[in-house]
């Protein structure tokens, strides 16, 4: 018998969905690559949704912006190429500092089937060499939040450079993290002797890593599967582990890399113990508010699957739902081998249907997005919003517990307001 | 296609979704991909809903376009009905289903639903969000108060003796600026005509209110930008007079009252003289002497910007040196306002144009939306914030409306707490060169524990631009002692009259020849 929920099936449903298109991407994306833009195509609710999502960034004139598509261009009044020629050239007469920019699809644009393949090729041309155009799909209709990542980073990986034919094996790691998340990360795998350690997204788009036979990637996040898919064609070799969330997570997720680079068994534990160790003690700590509470996770991130198994195997919850918007069985192999057996797992969503099964099974933490979070409060639930997971830094040894006091602060919250 | 960064208006099937989650039992239908329902969080984490906003989307994905949308479309209908039980169903499309041509309305009308079902045509790619409020309300006014008309043509009767006259409020929603507030006030205003008010709309009314609008004596239009069409609507169907005033401020709430007791064949004047706000006398208290003239910026929708100039200049004794809107629906009203004034308006939806106007002349005060708050942040000009697009700032706990008397005393607080107060820049100006009182010292309660920062070198001259002149080292001494918050508009101010005088440098005669000559 297999473990955990390795082979559990997974119920699929259809219904109405209440999850953030891939757009979103967009808000943490452009934070991570420093001197790219991305431009999307849509309509005014595309320009509306990145406002309001990344409502606090107003600060700073944003590396982000929508070419909205009028009435003009719909009906063919306006020639759709000239007009994204004319848009682009004026945003980058505007940004001479950007030199990777993004054409971002959106519903729209996908219905309407504008090819911004070939517009991002015709520009790029048009702006070589001191802008690069890429073009991928953040469309609501293809992609959930989260996948926006994935299909920006598989648009970048037929970019990616050759690595050496000679060259020594080498770490990839995927996935936009925080920046002193990669170099914690950078640190324990400079410990352990394997390098050369890269990063995809870089912060930099001139520092894109080379890719080739020799390249063994990491996944950062659960939300890869296009990306992996596109690198596996380049010849890397994905390494299957645990996601880097928890002491445990983040122990497994290093050792696949040490056995891929022959790190010998006594300096990895010389090199991770020490770390782990402190996670252990600090997330230790929020065990007893936590343990035994009963978790309802709603779709949102594709983190869940491996939020569930952190919050199960190290602070004692007891999942009893875990929705997902998408559920990548091969790269989440691991993590469904440590949920309880049993554990009900939904993909898909019909919002009402689920929120009828919250209210039955009454959870003690529901874990939900920003449109259900306050509902489910006044309904007398305590949540946890889980934009924040995506936004904060949480993957290594040093973020566990900041990943846990996530988790408790809502619940401490009501034992502190007086009734 | 235009280009944008941020928009000062969602899509007009977000307008849809503030009416019908400002009403109490109705439930709209949305035929929209899944990306769509981040619109629920506006209500939701912004104005802190309490409840999912009536809202059902139809979530299709790229592999339902090739087979039955249209099929998807009313099953969605139907499981709504079933589950909400809404006395009216709303059905639209956002900007993507507009493109497949479903035809909500007439999926949902072949369903035979029990219930009346008001399709919304909002075409997303010409229009914006308060058009689409406006649009649905004068929709759900249409049909739902519309088979109550009387035939074309009668008469209005007359009042019945003895009952007391009684008024709609038109325009507050979900999601608007004080508009949880506004109509409270107002009630009070119409209260001391010894007015009633029959229905507010659409914000808490109910299916059988908005039946009813048609009784009413008079209606209020609180918010033109939403309620006009049905206000007109209303008034060509049953005869019913509405308000152009909108009482913002104190002279706008008299002159309300004025408006309302003439309509309705009342005497104004013993309500007029009720309305006594505690901001009069605050702003003719002494301390508010240094507002005198404060260079103001204004932009917002049309309604309360245009108010807010008048309250500016009106109530504060502020001088109005920009009025603007993004609202292009009522630019002509702006423009007036405007030139009123002596100003020319500024009508655009560009955030950046908005920027480069309040750099250029450089207020001491912005009232704005949420962006020019930003923009005032990052140019550090004192602002408030006057009108949608809103934050979660914008729906405080405490009641803070913007019509009626206490309308008066929040705007005079809210405008005037961002500045500095009277007495504070007096004592700012005579102690400057003090030493505890320079720019860079702490506040003076933190001064035991905070890092004593070193007295700032005056402000380094900024290399020769483009037409830029030189200052000499006493100027630039001399512009260091002028206190930081006007220091920046004086430095402009001379290299403006020295470049205009084509001085190549600037000493301190000059500075101070430039100080007179603009000074007030």
């Amino acid at each position: 018998m297999s473990p955990g929920c390795a082979d559990a099936p997974i119920r699929k449903e259809r219904g109405q969905r209440e999850v953030f298109c891939g757009l979103t991407g967009i808000v943490w994306l452009h934070r991570k690559l420093q001197d790219a833009f991305f431009l999307v195509v849509g309509s005014r609710t595309c320009a509306h949704l990145l406002q309001s999502a990344a409502g606090v960034m107003i600060f700073a004139e944003p590396r982000f912006a929508t070419a909205i598509i009028g009435e003009r261009d719909l009906a063919g009044r306006a020639d759709l190429d000239e007009e994204l020629d004319r848009v682009v050239g004026r945003l980058l007469a505007r940004r001479p500092d950007i030199k990777l920019l993004f054409l971002v699809g959106s519903c729209p644009s996908e219905v309407i089937k504008l090819d911004l393949a070939r517009a991002a090729a015709r520009l790029s041309r048009l702006h070589a060499p001191a802008v690069r155009v890429l073009a991928y799909s953040g469309s609501g209709i293809e992609t959930t939040f989260t996948q926006g990542e994935d299909a920006c980073l598989a648009a970048l990986v037929p970019t990616l450079p050759e690595e050496r034919r000679a060259a020594p094996p080498s770490l990839l790691v995927v996935g936009a993290l925080a920046d002193i998340v990669e170099d914690q990360l950078r640190r324990l795998f400079e410990g352990l002797g394997i390098a050369p350690v890269r990063f995809l997204p870089p912060r930099r788009s001139a520092e894109m890593p080379p890719v080739g036979p020799g390249t063994r990637v990491l996944l950062a996040q659960p939300w890869l599967g296009e990306t992996m898919r596109a690198l596996e064609e380049r010849g890397a070799r994905h390494l299957p582990a645990l996601f880097p969330l928890g002491a445990e997570g983040t122990t497994a997720w290093l050792a696949a890399a040490a056995a891929a680079f022959g790190v010998p068994e006594g300096r990895f534990r010389a090199i991770t113990e020490p770390g782990a160790e402190r996670a252990r003690k600090a997330v230790e700590r929020q065990r007893p508010l936590l343990a035994g509470k009963r978790l309802f996770l709603f779709p949102d991130s594709q983190l869940e699957v491996p939020l569930a198994r952190f919050l199960h195997g190290e602070l004692g919850l007891v999942p009893v739902e875990v929705g997902t918007p998408y559920l990548h069985r091969a790269h989440l192999a691991p993590e469904l081998a440590l949920l309880p057996a049993g554990t009900p797992l939904v993909e898909g969503q019909d919002v009402d249907a689920q929120l009828d099964r919250c209210r039955t099974l009454l959870p003690d933490l529901v874990v939900c997005g920003l449109g259900l979070a306050n509902p489910l409060e006044a309904e007398g639930f305590t949540t946890k919003w889980s934009i924040e997971l995506v936004f904060t830094p949480i993957q290594g040894y040093d973020q566990a517990a900041d990943l846990a006091e996530l988790f408790a602060r809502p619940l401490v919250r009501r034992t502190r307001l007086v009734a | 296609m235009e280009l944008t960064l941020w928009t000062y208006e969602g899509p007009p099937h977000v307008g849809a979704m503030r009416v019908a989650t400002a009403l109490r039992d109705v439930h709209y239908v949305l035929h929209a991909p899944q990306g769509d329902t981040y619109a629920d969080l506006l209500f939701t984490m912004i104005e802190r809903r309490p409840a999912r906003p009536p809202v059902t989307y139809t979530t299709f994905q790229a592999r339902d376009l090739g087979r039955d949308t249209a099929e998807l479309f009313q099953n969605a209908c139907r499981a709504a009905f079933e589950r909400f039980r809404p006395a009216a169903l709303l059905v639209g499309a956002s900007c993507t289903a507009e493109l497949i041509q479903d035809d909500p309305g007439g999926l949902a009308t072949a369903l035979d639903l029990p219930v009346p079902v008001i399709p919304l045509e909002l075409p997303a790619y010409q229009k914006k969000e308060n058009w689409g409020a406006a649009e649905t309300f004068y929709q759900l006014v249409r049909a739902l108060a519309g088979p109550h008309a009387p035939p074309p043509g009668t008469k209005r009767p007359p009042r019945p003796q003895g009952r007391k006259p009684r008024a709609n409020l038109l325009g507050p929603t979900a999601l608007g600026f004080r508009h949880r507030d506004d109509p409270q006030e107002v009630e009070k205003l119409l209260d001391l005509l010894g007015v009633e008010v029959a229905v507010v709309a659409p914000l808490g009314a109910s299916v059988a209110d908005l039946a009813r609008l048609g009784e009413a004596d008079l209606n209020v239009v609180l918010y033109p930008e939403i309620g006009l069409p049905a206000a007109r609507y209303l008034e060509r169907t049953f005869g019913q007079p509405w308000t152009k005033t909108v009482p913002i401020g104190l002279g706008a709430s008299r002159d309300f009252l004025r408006e309302v007791a003439d309509l309705l064949g009342l005497d104004p004047e013993p309500a007029i003289a009720r309305v006594a706000p505690r901001a009069r006398w605050w702003s003719l208290s002494v301390d508010s002497t240094y507002l005198t003239g404060k260079r103001v910026f204004v932009f917002g929708d049309a309604t309360h910007a245009i108010a807010a100039a008048r309250v500016a200049r009106e109530e504060l004794g502020f001088e109005v040196v920009g009025l603007g809107t993004y609202s292009r629906e009522f630019a002509r009203e702006v423009r007036e306002a405007a030139r009123a004034i002596g100003l020319e308006a500024l009508v655009t939806d560009d955030y950046l144009e908005v920027e480069a106007a309040i750099a250029e002349l450089a207020p001491e005060l912005v009232l704005g939306t949420q962006m020019e708050r930003h923009v005032a942040k990052r140019l550090g000009i004192a602002c408030a914030v006057i009108s949608a697009p809103v934050h979660v700032q914008d729906f405080p706990a405490r009641y803070a409306p913007q019509m009626g008397a206490e309308g008066a005393n929040v705007l005079f607080d809210t405008w005037v707490h961002p500045l500095m107060m009277g007495l504070e820049e007096h004592l700012l100006q005579m102690f400057r060169e003090d030493f505890e009182f320079h720019d860079g010292a702490p506040p003076s309660h933190l001064a035991a524990t905070g890092p004593a920062r070193p007295r700032p070198p005056a402000e380094p001259v900024p290399a020769a631009a483009e037409g830029s002149v030189r200052w000499t080292p006493e100027a630039e001494k001399e512009l260091a002692k002028i206190p930081f918050f006007v220091r920046g508009k004086a430095r402009r101010n001379t290299e403006r009259f020295a470049r205009e005088r084509r001085l190549p440098v600037i000493t301190l005669e000059t500075l101070y020849e430039a100080k007179a000559h603009f000074g007030r």
